[in-house]
């Protein structure tokens, strides 16, 4: 069977699902982050001065860019999976001849997508409040692929073990979004107090948003190439468990 | 060759349910079949396990000589099924469900556009092609659920009760529908309530209770042993109370009809003869329960050896 097919009609069906309802997909972001700009960036940003030699405004630009890719990719691929569990419109992929890893890549791809179009959209809405430079393209771009892959990964995941429309909300509310303001999208660890910066290294969306930040004014205070193993690693290690739990039908067969 | 077989089928749920006790069951290719069965028999985790909606706990299934399990995806593309419940994105058209199928099973776009046309103006649904699906009534709920199972062309149709809970005018349609589909060379396996609709339709027959087959038999032959048949005759004259006529049971419904039991060897020739002698004129008779109805209720209620003709003639 021809598995490109089927990939391409998943992915072609989030693509134009997020689409759709563009109002509740990629308007609210652009407004929210021109927020934070405004009032983070421009008010208060100006009486901060510099971090690491970078304006304020430069230096919170790469982390707010990648925490909208963050929690899109999330949204996109838990909330659509779940619906299609809820809806259980998800037997139409089960009876069909799917290898498990189409089905995964498929909505895994969608979240991409829309991780990285949300990321675009605030990138554009920074335009208005910064003057971008980018230091690494290449830095810059596969941080933000693996990252929004990371995390559409994990969506998935929660996606298939929740039971409930409160079990998809609860990760993002209370785990990923504490971690992407704790992951020093607005400040740099040398700015804690010694325990935390111990405790933040612990934290893996701050690597990601530090060779993200690099990639952009090459300012970072984690190892890049560690940032890079942190991530892939994460990449792998959540691909093989969608895999288990698709294989074993866990959240999706009776 | 066999379009189903299955091999020692079980299901355990987690929480200790035994759905399947070890079924075996096989339906020839180009049948038209039906798997019956009371609620909660066993037969949606049947059907579930053959469309790989349900893992089985052991056993095997094989669809036209594939074993789902090593050749599962063989296997997976003879199968169209149609659930008991709309199952499709109801914020998508009538066209992309349809279209959308298509691809899932790996179909060309042009290929795919050319079966869904087809699909669904065989289900009278192509002027609805544009049509968000859940501004659709139920019976054409249904149809986009049948035409998406035919989209790409499969060899074996399940069918888990599609006309329940539709009028009688699109049940009719979707009957004639079923019959041509089959008539074309697809194998169909159908789930009913409606039992006369088993019976007019389908050639053989499974009846599953309490995880088991209790029966299986074509159908011809499992009504051939049903022995009494159950009347109410409207009768031309007021009577007074029920005649008695020896070997069939006669019960006074109203002052104008009767409720009798006919041994198939009495006939009913011999008894309007007697009823005759009786100055009983019968004006019209209606069969109370449908046949097979009748003989589903005793396996379902008794087990199957009620049913043996030994026993049956005592």
């Amino acid at each position: 069977m021809n598995y490109s097919i089927a990939f391409k009609t998943i992915i072609i069906k989030e693509i134009f699902r997020f689409i759709r309802i563009w109002p509740q997909t990629l308007l609210p972001p652009a407004i929210t982050t021109a927020l934070y700009f405004l009032i983070f960036g421009k008010l208060i940003g100006d009486r901060i001065g510099t971090i690491s030699g970078a304006s304020y405004m430069d230096y919170i630009v790469p982390g707010i860019i990648l925490m909208s890719v963050i929690s899109h990719a999330y949204a996109n691929v838990v909330s659509s999976f779940y619906s299609t569990k809820f809806q259980r419109n998800i037997e139409e992929l089960l009876v069909a001849p799917i290898p498990n890893w189409v089905i995964l890549s498929g909505y895994v791809s969608g979240g991409i997508v829309r991780g990285l179009m949300v990321g675009g959209v605030v990138t554009l809405i920074s335009l208005l409040f910064a003057e971008i430079k980018i230091n690494n393209i290449a830095i810059t771009l596969s941080i933000a692929l693996l990252t929004a892959t990371v995390f559409a990964l994990a969506g998935f995941i929660n996606a298939l073990l929740a039971e409930s429309f409160d079990d998809i909300s609860i990760i993002p509310n209370f785990v990923l979004t504490p971690l992407s303001y704790l992951g020093g999208v607005f400040y740099s660890t040398e700015m804690l107090p010694g325990i935390w910066q111990v405790i933040s290294m612990g934290n893996p969306i701050l690597y990601m948003i530090n060779a993200f930040r690099y990639g952009f004014i090459g300012v970072t205070d984690v190892d890049i190439q560690l940032a890079f193993i942190i991530t892939g690693g994460f990449i792998v290690t959540l691909t093989l468990f969608s895999l288990y739990l698709l294989h074993k039908g866990i959240g999706i067969k009776n | 060759m066999n379009a189903l077989s299955l091999r020692n089928l079980k299901k355990i749920y987690n929480n200790g349910f035994v759905a399947l006790k070890g079924i075996d069951l096989e339906v020839e290719a180009g049948d038209f079949f039906a798997l019956l069965g009371p609620n909660g028999a066993g037969k949606s985790t049947a059907i579930g396990i053959i469309s790989s909606l349900v893992n089985p706990t052991s056993g095997s299934v094989s669809i036209f000589g594939h074993d789902l399990k090593r050749e599962q995806e063989k296997a997976k593309s003879c199968i169209g099924l149609v659930p008991q419940e709309v199952n499709f994105n109801q914020f998508d058209t009538v066209k992309s469900i349809v279209l959308n199928q298509a691809g899932y099973y790996g179909m060309p776009r042009k290929l795919a556009l050319q079966r869904t046309e087809y699909c669904l103006k065989q289900m009278a649904l192509w002027d609805k092609r544009d049509t968000v699906s859940r501004r659709l009534s139920g019976g054409m709920k249904r149809r986009v659920m049948i035409a998406r199972a035919l989209v790409h062309a499969p060899k074996l149709l399940i069918l888990d009760e599609p006309t329940a809970g539709v009028d009688i005018e699109i049940r009719r349609s979707m009957w004639a529908m079923m019959q041509e589909v089959n008539q074309q060379g697809t194998t169909i396996i159908l789930t009913t309530h409606y039992l006369e609709e088993a019976e007019s339709l389908c050639r053989n027959i499974a009846i599953i209770n309490h995880g088991l087959i209790v029966e299986n038999s074509d159908m011809k032959s499992l009504l051939a042993r049903l022995h009494v048949e159950h009347f109410v005759l409207d009768l031309a004259r007021p009577i007074a109370a029920a005649p008695v006529i020896e070997g069939c049971q006669i019960e006074r419904l109203t002052d104008m009809s009767l409720n009798v039991a006919v041994p198939k060897e009495h006939g009913l020739n011999r008894l309007f003869s007697q009823l005759s002698a009786q100055h009983i004129e019968v004006t019209s008779l209606k069969n109370k329960t449908n046949r097979l109805e009748q003989l589903f209720m005793d396996l379902v209620d008794q087990g199957p050896t009620n049913l043996q003709p030994t026993e049956m003639q005592r």
